[in-house]
């Protein structure tokens, strides 16, 4: 099963839909709830920072008999250090953002501490891309 | 201890989600950070905030959240409301503010 969405740089009103959405046929399909729980905290995240930093992007979660497998693909500005953006706390987030209390630094760390698997390819000024696994127990 | 024996023990405002108003509370969180509450709240809890906007209530329901309290008189945003009914998450209100609700709430929770 394939499920797809897009996603509006700087719209965060509509920041959670693909998140729901999955987490909602994941249930349907009887996954445990903690690996549920983990996958809708990595994704919502990583939803927020297309949504935060980027122009547009796309979300695909393949989800299998075993695991889910969910690319998160943007046009935005790219990550020039994926190293220090994975540091706890460090965040290139606008004032804006700060204040609606996203870009505390602690979005790259929680999509790592909640997946099985995560891989970022970032090219500065082109865009990032975020694949993220979660295996079913 | 269901949301509606907090908001009649703490005295607070319904702004909306009434119709969750039986839900169970399984302790509380405080927080301003989102990805903080995104990462570490728990299923039930019930979460004390200043943050009025939507994605509130967004991370309430992927969360599972009881409730929100917002504080010091903080009114929710319109889209803060609609979502609230919605998922039948209560956004709830006081004019105490963090430290005071926290501590009330604790205490309450602990008896």
């Amino acid at each position: 099963m394939k499920l797809t969405f897009n996603i509006q740089g700087g719209d965060f009103t509509h920041a959670g839909k693909p998140s729901s959405e999955v987490k909602k046929v994941l249930k349907q399909l009887n996954v445990d709830g903690k690996t549920v729980k983990n996958i809708v905290i990595a994704l919502y995240e990583a939803e927020v920072n297309v949504v935060a930093h980027a122009w547009k992007g796309t979300v695909s979660a393949e989800i299998d008999e075993n695991k889910i497998t969910i690319f998160v693909e943007d046009d935005g500005p790219g990550i020039p250090d994926i190293e220090l953006a994975m540091q706890a706390g460090y965040s290139t987030a606008s004032k804006q953002v700060r204040d609606m209390g996203f870009g505390a630094g602690m979005g790259l760390p929680n999509m790592k501490k909640n997946t099985d698997e995560l891989l970022i390819e970032s090219i500065v000024g082109k865009g990032t891309k975020v694949k993220m696994v979660n295996y079913f127990k | 201890m269901k949301v509606s024996e907090l908001v009649e023990k703490l005295g607070l405002n319904v702004f909306s989600g009434h119709k969750g108003l039986d839900r169970e509370m399984a302790g509380g969180y405080v927080s301003d950070l989102l990805s903080d509450v995104m990462g570490n709240a728990r299923e039930g809890e019930v979460w004390i905030t200043l943050q009025v906007h939507q994605n509130v209530m967004a991370i309430a329901s992927l969360k599972d959240l009881a409730a929100v309290i917002l504080v010091s008189n903080l009114q929710p945003h319109e889209n803060t409301i609609r979502h609230s009914n919605d998922e039948n998450i209560p956004v709830l209100g006081t004019s105490l503010p963090t430290f005071e609700i926290a501590g009330r709430l604790y205490q309450l929770y602990n008896q």
